[in-house]
């Protein structure tokens, strides 16, 4: 299996990219730090989402993340609460921040979900990323709606 | 007149010390994780009849006058018959070692009195022996200020270390700096991140049931990041100790404690 890591074409703010992981591969571009583009064609799935996003071994946000899912126990408070992600961000700006969120903040902890790491990963892991396009557009759905009327 | 004006001098130049003091801008210790956990985790460590980690200690303390190996000898023979001559020396490791042209660490320099001098076998760096005696020695250090150098022959061994520390790793490409630096008195998912700091290794950790090494301690937080571990023992984890110790300077050490 082979795979090409993003950045191909790097034009102002611009970039193209292509990502595999599995068998599964997508484009992107990136405009003004944004993802305008579905990275799979398809619209993603909300309820899939937020049992992507719960799970440990994929989006495991709850490690960093409040979230209004309170059947889940121990939220945790690195990252900003996710409560009102739909409100504050269109679709655009979360699968931005899902596929690669060091193009909008170099330093930050968050993980990217569709780059995979590049110093010594872990065999089993090396050249995968933590989850696949479909995952991605399966969160953004879910993220959208987020709109904060609920209660924890 | 005499006597008054040097008064006089004495206290202005006081108050000039004084002022320096304040203006002068403040090297604040870390926090020990000790700190951060939760108060059934601190009176554990608080009491050391309640510390499990004293199991081990006494593994150590009794190691130490037992003879071993083809020349004969106890630790005791050479090093006084209790650990107190052993007071101090733990807070100053990992030191550069002429002999070997780099770090070692208390376990090695264990290590190297057992093969050396005793003519023993080495211990494994996990082993209850090992494990014991390395709380054994530092818990002669205990309350005293973690003071390594980093300067001269370390330099090139302390800048490796902070260079595996700052250094993005693993499948979530984090380095240490990401949780322990950037979020200390956060949660994480369950946990409260902390300074990440060795000062109370070996610990007791609740979640092992037993004791165990910085060295471990490392590989965990590689690992949860999908990083590639290295060895305990191995020189990136001793040089990364090095770090973690400067990192830790004036923190008292508090060996062996007791984290969750
Ligand atoms: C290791 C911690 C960590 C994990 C895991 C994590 N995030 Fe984040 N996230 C952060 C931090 C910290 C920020 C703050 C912005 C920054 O650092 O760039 C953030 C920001 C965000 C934002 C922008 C929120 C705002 O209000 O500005 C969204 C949306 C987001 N994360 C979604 C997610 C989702 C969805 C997941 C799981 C798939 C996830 N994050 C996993 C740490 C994390
Ligand atoms: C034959 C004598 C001898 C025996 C036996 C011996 N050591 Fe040592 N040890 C030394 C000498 C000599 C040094 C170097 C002291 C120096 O450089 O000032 C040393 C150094 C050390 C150091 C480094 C700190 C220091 O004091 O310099 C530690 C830790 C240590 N020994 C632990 C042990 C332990 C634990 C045992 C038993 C398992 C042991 N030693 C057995 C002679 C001995
Ligand atoms: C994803 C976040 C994360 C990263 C990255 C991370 N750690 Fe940790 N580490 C933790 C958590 C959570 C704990 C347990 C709570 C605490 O003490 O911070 C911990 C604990 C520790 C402890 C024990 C502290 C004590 O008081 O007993 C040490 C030492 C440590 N980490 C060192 C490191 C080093 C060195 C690195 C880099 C190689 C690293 N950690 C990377 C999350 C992380």
């Amino acid at each position: 299996m082979t795979y090409r890591i993003i950045v191909g074409a790097l034009t102002g703010i611009v970039v193209s990219g292509a990502l595999v992981t599995g068998t599964m591969a997508a484009d992107y571009k990136i405009v003004d730090g944004t993802i305008p583009q579905s990275l799979t064609g398809k619209a993603g799935d909300p309820v899939q989402g937020k049992k992507t996003a719960v799970n440990r071994k994929k989006g495991n946000c709850l490690a960093c993340h409040v979230m209004p899912i309170p059947e889940e126990q121990f939220h945790g408070e690195v990252g900003p609460d996710l409560g009102e992600s739909g409100s504050n961000y269109s679709a655009a700006e979360l699968r931005m921040r899902l596929v690669d969120p060091k193009v909008l903040n170099p330093d930050t902890i968050m993980p990217a979900f569709l780059v995979p790491g590049k110093t010594a990963v872990l065999k089993k892991f090396a050249g995968k990323t933590i989850l696949s396009p479909q995952d991605v557009e399966d969160i953004v759905a879910y993220l959208t709606t987020l709109k904060g009327s609920y209660s924890k | 007149m005499k006597k008054t004006s040097l008064i006089k001098q004495i206290v202005m130049f006081a108050g000039f010390g004084v002022l320096v003091a304040a203006c002068a801008p403040k090297e604040e210790a870390l926090k020990s994780g000790y700190d951060w956990a939760i108060p059934e985790t601190q009176a554990m460590q608080d009491d050391d009849f309640s510390n499990p980690a004293f199991m081990w200690v006494d593994i150590g303390n009794d190691e130490w006058s037992k003879t071993d190996g083809e020349a004969g000898k106890s630790c005791a023979d050479c090093h006084g018959a209790d650990g107190s001559s052993m007071k101090g020396k733990s807070n100053m490791y990992p030191v550069y070692n002429k002999d070997d042209k780099k770090l070692r660490s208390i376990q090695d320099e264990v290590n190297n009195c057992r093969t050396n001098r005793m003519k023993a076998k080495a211990w494994k760096w996990e082993s209850d022996q090992m494990l014991g005696m390395a709380a054994f020695i530092r818990t002669q250090s205990r309350d005293m200020p973690i003071n390594v150098a980093v300067d001269g022959d370390a330099a090139p061994f302390f800048e490796a270390g902070k260079e595996f520390y700052e250094t993005r790793r693993g499948g979530l490409d984090m380095a240490c700096t990401h949780c322990h630096v950037d979020f200390p008195g956060v949660k994480i998912r369950a946990n409260v991140l902390t300074n990440g700091l060795g000062n109370g290794f070996p610990t007791y950790r609740l979640k092992w049931q037993k004791i165990g090494s910085l060295h471990r301690r490392f590989r965990g937080c590689n690992k949860n990041i999908r990083a590639q571990p290295f060895k305990q023992g191995s020189d990136e984890y001793t040089n990364l100790e090095l770090y973690l110790n400067h990192r830790a300077k004036g923190v008292m050490n508090e060996s062996p404690s007791v984290r969750n």
